[in-house]
């Protein structure tokens, strides 16, 4: 459920960033909205159901439509179900947190949202998720629901970073023409924007918007809370607690400390060497391979 | 000149919209009226929650207030623009060579351009920066320039604001708040992004740092504190930048080195933005009693181990007297004319001049050529007979002190009101980035208008209100 509730709200990331893009340098918008597509995971169903990528079709398509599994609306039905199935692991501030957000949305999202209602829309959505962890965090019992609350958290984001370095790889590369030279404005924005660190880069940085520097504060910096460095670390902390708890360790417990070592205490240089692209799309597979694992672990599959 | 001369209208003229507000105004015929009154409502709501708040001096409860936004835009076309800015860039190099120029060799005063005097007895002249040169040659890092319309092609600087230009947050937030509100806009109308400025403000700081930095430079941003009017901006500024916000008692000298206070100890700091005044700097140069500044800042800057934005000693060329020289100044230091035009302005200290001003005094506006914020002046069309003969006792008493203009009439943008659309004047001032790598300007800058039917007075201090500036992208 939280894994779906995380989802919701860095698609609401994405949207803002795109639409962001979209409003300030016009001229990029189309590929933009692509690349958010291509970033949520769902090229597949857009295609099949839409033709080009308008912006307010976009938009729509990655908030409301019914037909595409990972929109805004219909994850959050399927946390409100989830969470429904499984009421009494959760309290009751986090079920009302849960609810509420699921009512809101429906109304929010019933019909197609004009663009000049967007940014209203977005903000909604960013604070019901920021209630809903709040909730969590600030009423649950600290056993293994918390844990498995927490690891799925963690596993989304991953994927959901992971995901965004892997679409915008192209730009993050150093190639020979601007090796210590600026990244283009409008990339970098837009990766730093979709993970809402476009404040945190300027201020955890002492260097300024270069390929490696970027790379490495998304993939490798521990303070960064989105980072794939400081994901692998909670989601391998969290097993361990679960084994503790349980006094058993799992093969998940395993994968995840071999994720964590390909990241723990490496340099960037030596990942631009290993290949960005190969590097994150390896992680990308890691990280669904650990995921089964964990719902094999722990019989989420019955 | 006759007050009571249309003013030009900057969206509609007698023949419909102008060209740079087409699309908008279209738009705007559209939209129904309630949906905008809400509109507006949340826009202050915004501008709460973001804390964009400002006290006024002189107010017993001190009360946190908004400096009041409309939302209809104010729009220039890229070509009325590019004149502008071509101007503003050529003015502020003429300014720093100026200033260079009059706290060394002074070749300016030699050649007869500018009166001695006009220095010599100018408060905001700094004898502790003659035979210096601040890091990178450079003076006033960040400039504003306030400017005026009064027609078509008639731009006109109405001052320099070369000491510590504020409202650069209000430009940034009011475009914040303008893509929240109506996105649709932006999607059709292309409009020049401000949001990098706190970015080249950073830059633009760090290429001034001095020789003794080595590494990446350390930028701070110094604030008299909460209590400043501007205080939200240093802060915002900071912010934006990912940069320190200190106060005078969190610096100290340490081995020649101004160093500010951090949870492991001093850290050395090479660049200072200040937005502390010149005479609460240094209470060991300037002003003893300022507690908001660091003693021995001054002995700091002069070994060349900080650079100080903007340069102590820069306010010489906010002077209003200075001020009608500088076409000149401009002329002397680039060669070329001034692209931006003065406004003809009558010096008091001229025997001539005053008379004539005394004589015209319903006409005028008088400014104190030390004034800002539109304090001490006179607007004479708007004034009583009383408070005219009062200002001319105060002008025959000291005329040095003051400067006369025409009252101009000023360029009007419609304001948003529940009746419809209401033209206000409006003035413009855009903000100019200066470092030894080059010149930076923002497309468009803050636009203060005034909220009152037929006011002329923009200051925020005295009832102005704030419009978001588009510079059209064709």
């Amino acid at each position: 459920m939280f894994r779906y509730l995380e989802r919701a709200e860095n698609i609401a990331r994405l949207i803002e960033a795109g639409f962001r893009i979209a409003l300030t340098r016009s001229n990029h918008a189309e590929a933009e909205w692509k690349s958010v597509i291509v970033t949520s995971a769902s090229q597949d169903t857009y295609e099949a159901h839409h033709e080009g990528y308008d912006s307010s079709q976009v938009i729509n398509f990655l908030l409301r439509e019914a037909h595409n599994p990972s929109s805004v609306l219909s994850i959050i039905k399927a946390a409100r179900d989830n969470a429904r199935l499984t009421r009494t692991a959760l309290t009751t501030e986090v079920w009302y947190a849960v609810n509420d957000t699921w009512m809101m949305f429906s109304e929010l999202l019933k019909n197609p949202v004009p663009e000049t209602e967007v940014p209203g829309v977005l903000a909604v959505i960013r604070q019901q998720a920021a209630l809903v962890r709040g909730a969590l965090h600030g009423t649950m019992l600290r056993n293994d629901i918390y844990d498995f609350c927490s690891l799925g958290i963690a596993i989304e984001r991953m994927d959901s970073t992971a995901r965004i370095i892997d679409v915008k790889y192209y730009s993050l590369l150093p190639s020979p023409s601007f090796v210590g030279s600026r990244l283009d404005n409008v990339q970098w924005e837009t990766v730093l924007r979709s993970v809402s660190a476009h404040r945190s880069f300027r201020w955890a940085v002492e260097d300024d918007f270069t390929a490696p520097a970027i790379a490495n504060f998304l993939i490798l910096d521990s303070r960064m809370p989105r980072s794939l460095n400081f994901c692998a670390t909670q989601i391998a902390a969290n097993l361990g607690l679960l084994a503790d708890e349980y006094k058993a360790r799992k093969p998940s417990n395993d994968l995840a400390e071999q994720l964590l070592a390909r990241l723990k205490g490496r340099d960037i240089g030596s990942i631009f060497e290993e290949g960005l692209h190969e590097f994150v799309e390896t992680v990308i597979d890691d990280t669904a391979r650990l995921a089964q694992q964990i719902e094999q672990d722990y019989r989420f599959t019955g | 000149m006759n007050s009571k001369v249309f003013p030009f209208n900057e969206m509609r003229s007698d023949a419909g919209a102008r060209p740079p507000y087409d699309y908008y105004d279209a738009w705007f015929s559209a939209q129904d009226n309630q949906r905008l009154a809400q509109k507006a409502a949340e826009a202050e709501a915004f501008f709460r929650r973001t804390g964009i708040t400002f006290n006024v001096y002189g107010q017993a409860d001190a009360e946190e207030r908004l400096i009041p936004f409309d939302l209809i835009p104010r729009i220039l076309s890229s070509r009325e623009w590019t004149k502008l800015s071509r101007g503003i860039e050529q003015r502020v190099a003429a300014l720093n060579a100026f200033l260079h120029d009059i706290y060394n060799r002074q070749e300016i005063l030699r050649a007869g351009i500018i009166p001695t005097e006009l220095i010599a007895r100018n408060d905001a002249f700094l004898p502790q920066m003659m035979d210096f040169t601040p890091p990178g040659g450079v003076y006033t890092h960040i400039v504003g320039t306030d400017m005026v319309r009064t027609g078509e092609d008639d731009f006109f600087v109405l001052e320099d604001n070369a000491r510590t230009p504020s409202g650069v947050s209000y430009m940034l937030e009011n475009r914040e708040t303008m893509l929240q509100m109506f996105p649709e806009l932006f999607s059709t109308i292309r409009v020049q992004p401000v949001s990098d400025y706190p970015k080249n403000l950073r830059r633009a700081l760090e290429a001034s740092a001095p020789a003794s930095c080595t590494g990446r430079p350390c930028v701070a941003v110094l604030t008299p504190g909460i209590f400043n009017s501007a205080y939200y901006e240093h802060s915002f500024l900071a912010d934006q930048m990912g940069v320190e916000l200190v106060e005078g008692h969190d610096l100290r000298v340490v081995d020649g080195h101004i160093t500010m206070r951090t949870t492991q100890g001093y850290k050395v700091i090479d660049v200072i933005y200040r937005r502390v005044d010149d005479e609460f700097l240094d209470p060991l140069t300037f002003n003893p009693a300022s507690m908001l500044g660091v003693p021995g800042i001054m002995d700091v800057y002069r070994a060349g181990n900080i650079t100080i934005a903007n340069a102590p000693g820069t306010g010489v060329a906010d002077d209003k007297a200075i001020y009608s020289y500088m076409p000149d100044i401009v002329e002397f230091y680039t060669g070329e004319r001034a692209i931006l035009k003065n406004v003809e302005t009558h010096r008091c200290s001229e025997p001539d001049s005053l008379k004539y001003v005394l004589d015209n005094l319903a006409d005028l506006v008088v400014k104190e050529v030390h004034g800002s914020g539109g304090y001490g002046m006179l607007v004479g069309p708007a004034a009583s007979k009383a408070e005219i003969a009062a200002f001319a006792d105060k002008l025959r008493a000291r005329p040095d002190n003051y400067i006369a203009q025409p009252t101009l009439a000023l360029s009007t943008v419609p304001i948003f009101t529940e009746s419809g659309l209401a033209p206000r004047h409006v003035d413009l001032r855009p903000f100019a980035l200066v470092s030894p790598k080059g010149i930076n300007i923002t497309p468009g800058g803050l636009t203060r208008v005034a909220l009152q039917a037929g006011s002329l007075v923009v200051n925020s201090s005295q009832g102005g209100g704030t419009k978001d500036t588009w510079v059209l992208d064709d």
